[in-house]
């Protein structure tokens, strides 16, 4: 498409993007605020995303979009297709073959890699903001690094539910100084973040803030002693490939309530299908 | 049997087909044209020619056709589009004072020098259907009579003469873009009213009702409300003067309010200010009331904890196009996280119920 710039925003837009993501990652976890553009998608629908993978996107790059861990979901499919009008590039499903990654909601189930890029589509980029509706107080709680409000929080749940009642978007510590929202993927996929090779950015289109986890960054969820962070997920194998360690979607059978439980990292589980292995529910 | 879902691809481009079907409508009605929306629904293109901030009433047409109808719709559009046009400069601040004025009123004073001009406006019409319209009847030419000279000085002026009203002294600093900075608080006027031109004219019309009926009331009065095209001019560099490079009809609202004085200040009116793309008179009104409502600290007054003095609340909250994109992605896919949610009900339930049990057996 001749119209538009190599990914639709312009070189000025895309340097006023590239520094924030530098000093992102020259800050990790510090909320970078950054002047997001209006994109021919709506807010909320993963802009944030589309203007990082805009910036950081160069020919030569193979781009996988999921969203909720597959790459057919509709909205994923929908920004693929821009993607790959706005720049001619090759795109692809497979984790490992991708240079650029961009993702609601999940991290994939394959190791990421150096080289490799994972970026967040993130709704709501302040982990204290249901504690505390205002930016201006909230920006000095990072600045004091005042976070007692979140353990109180944290401890409320627990003396209520008897367990962290968080399940998704658990906020985390990087590098012992930022708590940062991880975007709502579910809380089992934390332990991915810490010490992870590839570079991890975070971008909130309509909140105008972009974050970043460069290689191989400490990230800690939060916890206490005796209630210590736990992984969670479905407690099933995978009904299609047989997977016993990958996050599990739920989906309904019958009007019985039957169920069967599946990969949500679609590519993860085509990979394993392809080499043999066989869940119960598999045809 | 289960099979993962393929083939959104294919489901997108149907939907989209459909789309384009539905907005066409039965085809044995003739087609709209661009310049019968932008002749004959001009408020629908005022609208979102301010809130998209682009003035261009012909790509502001061709959105409300696109959007069939939904002006948040076309706005968006607007907005999508205006995002890739080149930013050359700054214009000189435009002169409204100087403005061709197609309908001028005050409602603090009877008669003022440049008088009360109704122009086109609906306040003193009954609101019938008018039936002959569905019949297709041409609608006979208003009188006309020659054009008043320009020039026509604001109210706020002889207020001004008495010291009567705050004084307005111009601010020579560049007003920052919130187009291209981040929206960041605290914000001040300049940047306050350039969220306020563009916001949901329904968000903010009912911030402004909710002052007026005692959350911040700040006893206003429309001193002035004048609409009409005034000039544009521009700097060149290289020619090193201003030339005029086009037109824009404004509608601006200049409220009146109530400030009781300080010990060091004698009492004095205050100012709300309202400027807006186009002739959008309701918009302007209630922009110029919540800018009066965001500037009680400036004036030493208290905060009631009212929606409109909160400026924070107000202009993040404004923008039509980020709260309905935010508002409508629930539509989205969300089961990875409901799913996590699913398991930790369960997980408590499972709690509850066997703490239960072995109550029972104790």
């Amino acid at each position: 498409m001749s119209d538009y710039n190599f990914a639709y925003l312009d070189e000025q837009t895309k340097r006023m993007i590239r520094r924030a993501i530098l000093k992102g990652l020259a800050i990790p976890g510090y909320q970078v605020p950054f002047a997001s553009r209006e994109m021919p998608m709506p807010y909320g629908w993963g802009t944030g995303g589309v203007q990082v993978s805009a910036a950081v996107l160069t020919p030569g790059d193979r781009f996988k979009v999921i969203d909720q861990g597959a790459d057919d979901t509709t909205n994923a499919v929908s920004i693929r297709k821009f993607f790959e009008r706005t720049t001619g590039l090759e795109t692809t499903t497979s984790t490992a073959q991708a240079s650029v990654i961009q993702t609601r909601h999940r991290i994939p189930e394959a190791a990421l890699a150096e080289g490799q890029v994972l970026v967040y589509q993130v709704p709501i980029p302040e982990p204290l903001r249901f504690l505390e509706p205002r930016e201006s107080e909230t920006r000095k709680m990072h600045e004091l690094e005042e976070y007692g409000l979140m353990h109180v929080k944290l401890y409320e749940d627990i003396s209520r539910h008897g367990h962290i009642a968080t399940s998704y978007a658990y906020p985390v510590k990087v590098e012992a100084r930022y708590v940062m929202d991880p975007s709502p993927i579910p809380k089992f996929d934390n332990p991915k973040l810490a010490e992870c090779p590839a570079i991890q950015l975070f971008g909130a289109g309509r909140e105008q803030r972009i974050y970043a986890l460069p290689p191989y960054t400490g990230v800690v969820s939060l916890d206490f002693e005796d209630h210590p962070f736990e992984a969670s997920k479905a407690d099933h194998p995978c009904g299609l490939c047989g997977a016993e360690d990958s996050y599990l979607d739920e989906v309904i059978m019958d009007d019985a309530g039957g169920r069967m439980f599946v990969c949500s990292d679609t590519d993860h589980c085509e990979t394993r299908q392809a080499a043999g292995h066989r869940g119960k529910d598999a045809a | 049997m289960y099979v993962a879902v393929k083939g959104g691809e294919s489901a997108i481009e149907n939907a989209h087909a459909w789309l384009a079907e539905e907005r066409r409508g039965d085809k044995s009605v003739a087609e709209l044209s661009i310049a019968q929306i932008r002749e004959q629904l001009s408020l629908a293109v005022n609208r979102v020619m301010s809130e998209g901030s682009l003035y261009d009433a012909d790509l502001a047409a061709l959105a409300i056709k696109q959007a069939r109808g939904d002006l948040i719709e076309a706005i968006f559009l607007i907005r999508a589009y205006r995002t890739t046009l080149p930013r050359f400069g700054t214009s000189e601040p435009v002169k409204t004072g100087e403005m061709s004025c197609d309908r001028r009123v005050s409602a603090t004073f009877k008669d003022v020098p440049g008088g009360q001009v109704l122009g086109p406006t609906f306040d003193y019409t009954h609101r019938l259907l008018d039936f002959k319209l569905a019949a297709e009847g041409e609608t006979p030419d208003a009188p006309a009579r020659e054009a008043g000279p320009g020039d026509v000085p604001h109210v706020a002026e002889f207020l001004g003469r008495e010291g009567l009203i705050e004084e307005a002294p111009r601010d020579e600093a560049a007003p920052p873009d919130l187009t291209r900075e981040p929206l960041e608080m605290p914000a001040g006027r300049a940047l306050r009213l350039q969220a306020l031109t563009r916001a949901d004219e329904g968000f903010t019309l009912g911030l402004a009702y909710s002052t007026q009926r005692g959350y911040a009331r700040n006893h206003a009065f429309v001193g002035e409300l004048r609409i009409g095209a005034v000039p544009v001019e521009m700097e060149i560099p290289e020619l090193g003067f201003a030339v005029e490079i086009g037109e824009v009809v404004l509608t601006e609202c200049e409220t009146v309010n109530q400030f009781t004085g300080s010990k060091t200040e004698p009492p004095q009116f205050t100012r709300g200010y309202g400027l807006v793309f186009g002739q959008t008179e309701r918009k302007a009104i209630s922009m110029a009331l919540v800018d009066r409502a965001l500037r009680w600290q400036e004036l030493g007054e208290d905060n009631e904890g009212a929606p409109a003095q909160d400026a924070e609340f107000v202009l993040y909250h404004a923008d039509n196009i980020q709260a309905t994109g935010f508002l409508e992605h629930i539509k989205l896919p969300h089961y990875v996280d409901f799913q996590s949610e699913l398991e930790l009900v369960r997980k408590l339930r499972r709690e509850v119920a066997d703490n239960r049990t072995r109550e029972a057996k104790e």
